[in-house]
């Protein structure tokens, strides 16, 4: 008798508090990571960015949902014909949100607090190339290079390049203060951040008044938040076997856009095995991409030929370099000494393309007798043994970093991977300005890479948004680590 | 008495300082770089050597174990890694979440299982027992994350009463706060419930079979006034002591059930700071779970040796 009348208590306290629709000028995104602190410029998480970048601070250079290069708080810019000096004008009348004014004297601040010795800027390696940068006025920046740098507007672009004011810099973390439309409101630490629309803000005024970024780390309530109303938008859906459940259902809309990640099963080319090219090669013929992109994936994901994004202009289609062969495969792999077997090891991170993929590449690698043994790892351990003491024979891992080609120029980086002629051409693309130049290198570039197998090319990340029918404006790719909510609005 | 007392103190800082130990060793063991993972993969050496040196993570073990130690002791729990705050402000701010959770859950399942283990003795072998039993039964064998996954199901997807999860905070008033955390609570009421109805149940049991309880029911007494003012107090030390034992389990239990109803909790803040490697988060967390466990262990070990003179003798295994 008791339990009847709680349960009846229960269910009463419930009518009370039936979940909030939106109304039509505030928006609910959910998303799946908890920023740790909210200043771009102080740490690598991406969880950062998709929740300030341009919402609340901008750079010099803004980056479009296109990827192109767009005037930020710079209005315009010159390049002088060696590509070695920047002149950028800057915007009138732009506040910080506590009201004190931008100038080029901010610029000098934020470059010159990322550049410095103590800086923790997570994207120091951005600034690298900077010779010099000098404020001649109040409303123009000039910056030196060392040395020609083709993508440095696209890297000013970056959310490690925002501007902050000194004023407010050291209290961003918990307090972030920036030029952008809207001005943060609150953070309740582990449930919600919430903006509000900036009154003040210079360009045109953001047509949401209040955006709030939930977060939910597991799939399953994302899902049931999603469906009782309690977010309108998932802008990156971390669970793609729900997708189909979001398709069929009139409310939703699920759009998948690219990213810019790149996922591979990375190799460590001075492991014993993998040091040789056949080994290399057998592998890339062992796998069959797209029975990776439908078993861990349901089918979203572009498969790549080498490390380059699909929808990039200068992108080379390699798929075909390695077929799914395994006859092909043996035959290298007996060539190379391991006609009786190969054992490797292979690390996955929590990741679920990660955990996913690899069962899926260990049942493929081992029809060709390759027995790899599965070891799951939380990502500070993998940080740790994989990417700082390459103590690791195979991992999966999409890196998200926008034109990060770059990485196999790198001395000791983790797949221990050294080309002479892979780090002449990038080399010569660094300098290029030419796009035509340009264009043709980063082909080469991408050719180089899939000839030496460096890694098992897998697919590109896509990005599963799942929408509320009727909100519009909202980014569907991601060129950058973005949840750019600064032209939505409800129709 | 006193002795007793002071014997069991030693204990219980021994204990503390031998957790907080072994929580440091457990850490410095663990492979994982702070640092490492705030940075990322495009970290240079030197940015990561100036943030290791800011967190003061560039100092020999044994010094940070020490200053540590006498930090915490002073009440000055530190600055965590990633938040960049200090650690007694974000356990402030997750205690009111869990806390309340907790102390919910327990009355919940209070609440439940005294009525229905008592019903179900009075009723034994009938089938208001059967049927009280079985969902007992069921109540052990269901996982809570799963009974909380299909209670958001039910209540918040089909039939919109509640949110499907989230902690509005205690700023839009008590009401709506205490709401979010009624699906929680339940979920983890209820597996705690089932394990108490079996106990409370055998207890009354045990004790309808006294011989007093016949001199009772012989002198005349009405059957309710038996059973409720002889059998039941008497059969209620058995579930006090499990009530005991269980809420150290519902705070464990809370790091699953904050997951999934994404509450910003205490549970759901050290599972974040193990993955993110906020050492001094993990550390603190730890030792003060370790600590309200141990006093509420010793409470009880004074309020036993105080009813029961026995005890204050041989008093260590209790």
């Amino acid at each position: 008798m008791k339990t009847k009348l709680f349960a009846a208590a229960f269910l009463a306290a419930g009518l009370g508090m039936s979940g909030q629709v939106a109304a039509k000028d505030t928006l609910t995104l959910g998303i799946g990571l908890e920023p740790p602190h909210l200043d771009p410029t102080g740490g690598a998480a991406a969880a950062i960015d998709e929740v300030v970048y341009q919402n609340v601070f901008e750079g010099l250079t803004r980056i479009g949902p296109d990827g192109a290069v767009l005037p930020g708080l710079a209005k315009s810019w010159t390049v002088s014909d060696d590509g070695l000096t920047y002149s950028f004008k800057l915007r009138d009348g732009v506040r910080f949100h506590d009201g004190t004014a931008f100038d080029s004297a901010d610029v000098l601040f934020s470059i010159g607090r990322a550049m410095a010795e103590d800086s923790t800027n997570a994207q120091k390696g951005l600034f690298e190339p900077i010779a010099k940068i000098e404020a001649p006025d109040a409303a123009t920046v000039t910056i030196t290079l060392k040395r020609p740098t083709g993508h440095f507007l696209f890297n000013l672009g970056w959310g490690d390049v925002v501007m902050v004011a000194p004023e407010s810099a050291d209290t961003n973390k918990t307090k972030p203060v920036g030029t952008g439309p809207f001005t943060f409101d609150r953070w309740s630490k582990g449930a919600e951040i919430r903006l509000k629309r900036n009154d003040a803000y210079w360009g045109a005024a953001a047509k949401l008044s209040k955006v709030s970024f939930k977060v939910m780390p597991d799939a399953a309530s994302s899902a049931a938040a999603l469906m009782s109303g309690d977010i309108d938008v998932f802008p990156n859906f971390g669970a793609p076997e729900l997708l189909e459940q979001f398709r069929a259902d009139p409310r939703f809309e699920v759009v998948v856009g690219t990213t810019e990640g790149e996922t591979i099963l990375s190799m460590n080319n001075t492991s014993k095995a993998l040091s040789d090219i056949r080994v290399r090669r057998a592998i890339a013929h062992a796998i069959d991409r797209q029975a990776i992109i439908d078993g861990a994936m349901f089918g979203s994901g572009t498969p790549i030929g080498s490390h380059f994004a699909p929808h990039h202009p200068a992108y080379v289609d390699l798929t075909g370099m390695y077929p799914h062969d395994m006859a092909k495969a043996k035959a290298l792999l007996a060539e190379a000494g391991y006609a009786s077997g190969l054992k490797l090891r292979l690390t996955l991170p929590p990741p679920s393309y990660a955990r996913r993929g690899g069962e899926v590449i260990a049942a493929q690698l081992a029809a060709v007798g390759i027995e790899a043994e599965i070891i799951p790892v939380e990502w500070a351990q993998w940080l740790k043994q994989v990417f700082k003491t390459t103590d690791y024979d195979l991992t999966i891992v999409s890196h998200t970093e926008p034109f990060d080609i770059g990485i196999y120029a790198r001395d000791s980086y983790y797949f221990n991977y050294k080309s002479e002629r892979f780090n002449q051409i990038y080399a010569d693309l660094t300098e290029a300005v030419d796009p035509a130049k340009r264009k043709a290198l980063i082909g080469e570039a991408q050719k180089v890479l899939a000839e030496d197998s460096v890694n098992g090319f897998l697919f590109e990340l896509a990005q599963n948004g799942v929408w509320k029918k009727g909100i519009k404006g909202l980014w569907a790719n991601r060129p950058i680590q973005a949840n750019d909510v600064t032209a939505a609005y409800w129709e | 008495m006193l002795e007793f007392v002071v014997r069991r103190l030693t204990t219980l800082a021994a204990t503390l300082a031998v957790a907080a130990l072994i929580v440091f060793l457990v850490m410095e063991v663990l492979p994982g770089d702070p640092a490492e993972v705030m940075l990322g993969l495009n970290a240079q050496p030197d940015t990561l050597a100036a943030l290791r040196a800011q967190m003061g993570l560039d100092r020999p073990a044994p010094e940070r174990f020490v200053s540590w130690v006498l930090a915490f002791l002073s009440g000055d729990l530190g600055i965590s890694y990633t938040y960049d705050v200090p650690v007694s402000e974000l356990i402030g701010e997750r205690m009111v979440v869990t806390l309340p959770l907790a102390l919910m859950a327990i009355l919940f399942s209070t609440l439940i299982a005294l009525p229905s283990g008592v019903l179900s003795a009075m009723f034994r072998g009938r089938p208001a027992d059967t049927i009280i039993m079985g969902i007992a039964q069921l109540g052990v064998a269901v996982p809570n994350f799963w009974f909380a996954i299909l209670l958001i199901l039910l209540f918040a997807v089909t039939l919109g009463w509640t949110s499907a999860g989230g902690f509005p905070g205690f700023e839009d008033g008590i009401l709506p706060a205490l709401g979010a955390l009624l699906l929680p609570a339940i979920a983890l009421a209820l597996p705690q419930a089932a394990i108490l109805a079996r106990v409370t149940r055998s207890s009354v049991i045990d004790v309808l079979g006294e011989d007093y309880i016949r001199t009772a029911r012989a002198k005349g007494l009405p059957g309710g006034t038996v059973l409720w003012r002889h059998a039941v107090r008497n059969a209620l030390a058995a579930p006090l002591t499990i009530m005991g034992l269980q809420f150290s389990f519902l705070l464990a239990g809370t790091v699953i059930i904050e997951n999934v109803f994404y509450l910003p909790g205490l549970g759901r803040l050290i599972f974040q700071a193990i993955a993110q490697r906020d050492l001094i988060v993990v550390k603190d967390i730890v030792v003060l779970l370790v600590a309200i466990v141990i006093t509420v262990n010793f409470i009880v070990d004074i309020l036993y040796a105080w009813a029961d003179p026995r005890l204050r003798n041989g008093g260590g295994n209790v």
